[in-house]
């Protein structure tokens, strides 16, 4: 159990840091600090129990179907990386409540250094590999957050940006690589992997695999080729640079190699790429670093190039060079670490990194001087400290790793170089900074800080020392847990200690030793003082190709968005349909009997005359629909009618009768639009651009064709082919006894299917409330308003009402007289569709439908303004009175304990009559108000723009610009 | 009868997709509505063409499937009309709006021919 709360404490800490005021720094620190301390605690409590049974596990299921579960486990290897991850997270903690300024909001950076100290520690103790993919995501990601600390500066930003598109891209790699490896072990699970390693390297994805671990590994370890962003990454506080680019971050690459090191090492594959990067960037790394002008900088490079060295080890696919790896590993954590403090000290008490600027801080500040001249003295391999030990044990399996003869001279030679490089940066580190000259100008008086800054660096340097001198006490057991953590076992004896006689590798450490030490004399002499830039490292401006390939990139992706993709309708449009044909054509051509076994119904000629005529009217509103937009409305409700018709003559009164009024509603809803629309008339065209238009054209006559011929051969097809409906005879069979009504459709909307139709209301009811609010600063086109418009207000200009008048005057007077008589017939109609529609054609649909009709014939013949004037209750009431009647009679079905919308009835006996009462009626009742309401306020809304006059204002010019710019940024002008 | 109805739905549905690729606002809004009647065709035509069977349950008559036509895609379609209707609505208005701010009926809210 304390193996979840070692992961849940940095999470649950990074949250409270968050929530703190930002300038309690003291606070925070404590709050980090008890989290990280606890932690580590925890952890080592946790020793005795990986020493006794070899692994502990906590595990509860995730996705179960897909054998996903949340897998903690503890083994070893991990043990130490989880103590590594959260003693050195203390420390930093510590570290940083000196290092940073009262300026800085201090939750930001508390908070996602301990949610970046719990995804690390989700890494290391995951026992599902999805899982640590996740967690290792969320490393790329806390990281960026902290590299990006101080995001007022653009090198922070650049900086983390390089490191977050690297390292995601990595994490990406690996998670397809974990996917195949699940797919090739049939399962995520960290311990079935870690048996199956014979299985995976003899697959034939296994090439596939390596490569994409690796490249997920090497991007986070910040391996050649992708080691430029490491030093960028420097633009971040030091406190994070010591720790991610120490103990964790970059760790977490060379940890997962080594964690799948039983499963994909062995092969010659794995040596030559491993090995052929390691040597790379070891080489790579320690050059540039002796060439760095940062104090950071030379770290940042010093870093590439011992992360280097631990790939080189592991790819040598020896045990024991995975034993120096796994040492080196956490020797550099603390030498490294404890540099950085020493350089985020400097520049902490001097205000510069330069080492140009820098010389002769040992007397100002003699502690700081000689803890990081001993853990550069670490970081060079001499002897009595802990990097000389792991340094000796890489040399002696340099001597061993290949059978080759260029290998085994070659390999030794590289690896003393790259030793001599490693020494010779050291010594700059110490001697440029802390001994020669006293510096002129630095911006603040160097001097030892408080002595909590420097504790944190002096417990690491304490470690190097007592891990160098005594390393068979100190470290050995430890490491020989994390071995067998991770060899399960076969763990090859090695040996432990200072002294192993006269070896080769010993004097390969002489040899790199005094080497370095000529090297860096030669260099001083020659280079150093005039600062010149690296000889090589220049040329391999890793940060300069990342740049050329992210903005080709983004080129590429403009050029295929221009090419492929336009912000105009039509194109998208044709696209669309043109693919929908084409893929549903494809699909029916295997299928190539159109006719079904069914037997069709005999032709009724009328039935055919009838769908000559509508097809004649789709035509003509198709082909006038340009430039007679009347004839062309006309034609397209000739078409609704037959439509209409149609589901009359199929048994379907209730859908021809709702067809029918709301046939009528668009078209009157049509009329009323026609008016604001500009005037078209046939223009003669150039040569050119009738071309275009024809060519255009013709494309849009093929791709109608097609979609045409399509729908008539799909519904063909069905239509010859037997219905197997088996939701029909549940309906019909249910639809009295449960529902109560005979007209089956309704009692399927009303009851059996009321949420659906609760929501139809409710979007009609949010469409006429849309349309009323956009028509309310609607702003026509000066075009559409005469420039002279009589005054509504006169009446005897107007043949429409005015307010006051009992009738209009004028020609109108008439059919103003029967449009009234018209509307209690109208209402009369409508409330009879609406009662009598649970048992026979009708519906509140209809009803609604019907009344709303008879208002709007109010509207034409008595004018805008008497109406408007009349109104009593605003149409928007009835669309909330309707959509409470329709919840209510859902909700009224939780008074009896039932579902929502459930059909409740009451029957009443009263002394004259019997009443039947359903709460589907009510519910019915509300489907109509929300109709009458949607229906005139659509159509109100749309008259009311008829009072309109002409603007005061010019056409708003800056809305009319900022439109076009929009439209021609994107689409393509002709 | 299939047949005649299944051109139907063809000659509907060209018509429409023919409009809707037009580069006017009113076009598209009669192509829109010749689509949905191609389409309330077809939902309806899955419960194949049946006549003078109308799913209303007679007041003793027995409540077998074979005696009334499928209530399921006619409940469906009258769904559509009315949603239909209220998208209609919905788009003249948006398109009008769109009239009134950039001066144009084009669709793309600019000519782009002239």
């Amino acid at each position: 159990m304390s193996l979840v709360w070692v992961l849940l404490l940095p999470f649950l800490g990074s949250i409270c840091a968050a929530l703190l005021p930002s300038n309690a720094r003291n606070i925070e620190a404590w709050l980090a600090g008890a989290v990280s301390v606890a932690s580590a605690v925890l952890v080592a409590t946790l020793y005795p129990q990986v020493t006794d049974s070899g692994v502990v596990r906590w595990s509860v299921p995730w996705i179960p179907h897909l054998g996903l579960a949340v897998h903690l486990r503890m083994d070893g290897y991990a043990w130490i990386f989880a103590a590594l991850v959260t003693v050195i997270g203390a420390l930093i903690v510590l570290y940083a409540r000196y290092y940073m300024s009262p300026a800085d909001p201090v939750p930001r950076f508390f908070a996602f250094l301990l949610a970046f100290m719990g995804a690390m520690l989700g890494i290391v103790l995951s026992g599902n590999l999805i899982q640590l993919v996740l967690f290792w995501e969320l490393t790329s990601f806390t990281s960026f957050m902290l590299i990006a600390y101080w995001y007022h500066r653009d090198e922070a930003r650049r900086g983390a940006a390089m490191a977050l598109l690297i390292t995601a891209f990595g994490g990406l790699c690996l998670l397809t690589a974990v996917l195949m490896l699940g797919r090739i072990t049939g399962s995520y699970d960290l311990d079935t992997v870690l048996a199956s390693g014979d299985q995976v390297r003899g697959h034939h994805w296994y090439p596939a695999v390596l490569i994409l671990v690796l490249l997920g590994a090497f991007t986070k370890s910040s391996q050649f080729p992708f080691h430029f962003w490491l030093p960028h990454a420097m633009a971040a506080p030091t406190p994070v640079s010591a720790y991610l680019h120490s103990a964790t971050m970059v760790k977490a690459g060379v940890f997962l190699l080594a964690r799948l090191w039983p499963v994909l090492a062995g092969t010659d594959l794995w040596f030559g790429m491993v090995c052929g990067v390691g040597l790379a960037s070891l080489l790579l790394g320690a050059c540039a670093a002796t060439f760095q002008r940062d104090m950071k900088g030379i770290l940042a490079y010093s870093t590439i190039s011992h992360l280097g060295l631990i790939t080189l080890l592991l790819g040598m696919n020896s045990p024991l060079a995975l034993v120096a790896a796994v040492f080196h590993m956490m020797n550099h954590a603390t030498f490294k670490a404890s540099l950085f403090m020493a350089a985020g000290i400097v520049d902490h008490e001097s205000g510069t990194r330069d080492l140009a600027r820098l010389g002769g801080l040992g007397r100002a500040m003699p502690i700081t001087a000689t803890l990081a001249l001993v853990a550069a003295a670490a970081m060079a391999g001499v002897p009595l400290l802990n990097g000389f030990l792991s340094k000796e044990m890489f040399f002696a399996e340099t001597i061993f790793a290949g059978e080759a003869l260029p290998l085994r001279i070659g390999l030794p030679v590289v690896a003393t170089l790259a030793s001599a490089f490693s020494v010779a940066y050291s010594i700059r580190f110490v001697h440029r900074v802390f001994m020669g000259p006293r510096p002129v100008d630095l911006p603040r008086t160097p001097h030892d800080p408080p002595r909590w800054m420097l504790a944190p660096s002096a417990l690491l340097v304490t470690a190097c020392v007592l891990v160098g001198t005594l390393p068979a006490v100190t470290v050995g057991p430890f490491l020989q847990t994390a071995m067998q953590g991770i060899l399960d076992g076969d763990v090859p004896a090695y040996s432990l200690s200072v002294w192993h006689g006269l070896t080769a590798a010993l004097m390969m450490s002489v040899v790199a030793l005094v080497g370095g030490g000529a090297l860096y004399w030669l260099l001083y002499l020659r280079w150093d003082r005039a600062l010149r830039p690296a000889p090589l490292a220049h040329r391999m401006d890793g940060k300069r190709n990342f740049e050329v390939i992210i903005i080709g990139l983004i080129r590429v992706a403009d050029r295929l968005v221009r090419t492929l993709h336009s912000r105009r309708l039509q194109p998208q449009l044709a696209v669309l349909v043109a693919a929908v044909v084409a893929i549903v054509g494809m699909a029916a051509i295997r299928d190539v009997t159109l006719a079904g076994p069914r037997s069709t119904s005999p032709l009724n000629p009328a039935f055919a005359m009838l769908w000559a005529v509508g097809a004649a009217c789709a035509i003509g509103a198709a082909i006038n629909a340009k430039f007679h937009r009347l004839a062309a409305l006309t034609m397209a409700s000739g078409a609704g009618l037959v439509t209409c018709l149609t589901f009359a003559w199929f048994s379907a009164p209730d859908v021809a009768l709702t067809q029918i009024s709301v046939e009528i509603v668009t078209l009157v809803l049509l009329l009323l639009g026609l008016r604001w629309l500009p005037k078209r008339v046939e223009v003669v065209e150039s040569a050119r651009q009738t071309l275009r238009a024809r060519a255009r054209r013709a494309r849009d006559f093929v791709i109608a064709a097609f979609a045409g011929t399509g729908m008539a051969s799909l519904a063909y097809a069905m239509l010859t082919r037997p219905a197997k409906s088996t939701l029909a005879p549940f309906f019909l069979e249910h639809a009295l006894p449960l529902g109560g009504g005979h007209n089956v459709v309704n009692v399927i909307l009303v009851d059996f299917r009321g949420f659906d139709t609760l929501g139809e209301i409710t979007v009609v009811g949010i469409v006429a409330l849309t349309v009323y609010k956009l028509l309310r600063r609607f702003r026509p086109d000066p075009q559409s308003i005469p420039v002279s418009r009589p005054d509504p207000h006169d009446a005897e200009d107007s043949v429409l009402s005015a307010e006051n008048d009992a009738l209009p005057g004028g020609y109108m007077k008439v059919p103003a007289v029967l449009g009234r008589l018209l509307l209690p017939i109208a209402g009369m109609v409508s409330i009879f569709f609406l009662l009598r529609g649970h048992d026979a054609p009708g519906g509140g649909f209809v009803g609604g439908l019907v009344i709303a009709t008879a208002l709007i014939v109010q509207y034409m013949v008595n004018g805008t303004l008497w109406i408007e004037s009349r109104i009593r209750v605003p149409p928007q009431y009835w669309i909330a009175a309707g959509l409470l009647c329709a919840s209510a009679a859902g909700a009224g079905a939780w008074l009896a304990s039932r579902n929502f919308l459930s059909n409740m009835t009451a029957h009443l006996r009263l002394p004259f009559t019997e009443v039947h009462l359903s709460s589907t009626l009510l519910f019915d009742f509300g489907v109509y108000f929300v109709v009458v309401g949607g229906t005139v306020l659509i159509l109100i809304a749309l008259a009311h723009q008829s009072l309109r006059s002409r603007r005061q204002q010019p056409p708003d010019e800056a809305v009319t610009r900022v439109w076009r710019s929009l439209m021609t940024k994107s689409g393509r002008p002709p | 009868m299939e047949l005649v109805c299944a051109l139907a739905i063809g000659v509907l549905v060209a018509a429409g997709t023919w409009l809707l690729l037009r580069p006017r606002t009113f076009e598209v809004i009669i192509g829109l509505s010749l689509l949905s009647y191609a389409v309330n065709l077809l939902i309806f035509a899955t419960g194949r063409l049946v006549i003078d069977r109308p799913a209303i349950i007679g007041a003793n008559a027995a409540s077998g499937s074979g005696l009334y036509a499928d209530p399921v895609p006619q409940s469906l379609v009258l769904t559509a009309i009315v949603i239909s209707f209220a998208t209609t609505a919905l788009l003249l208005v948006v398109l009008l709006v769109l009239r009134g701010l950039t001066g144009t009926d084009h669709v793309d809210g600019q000519e782009f021919d002239t």
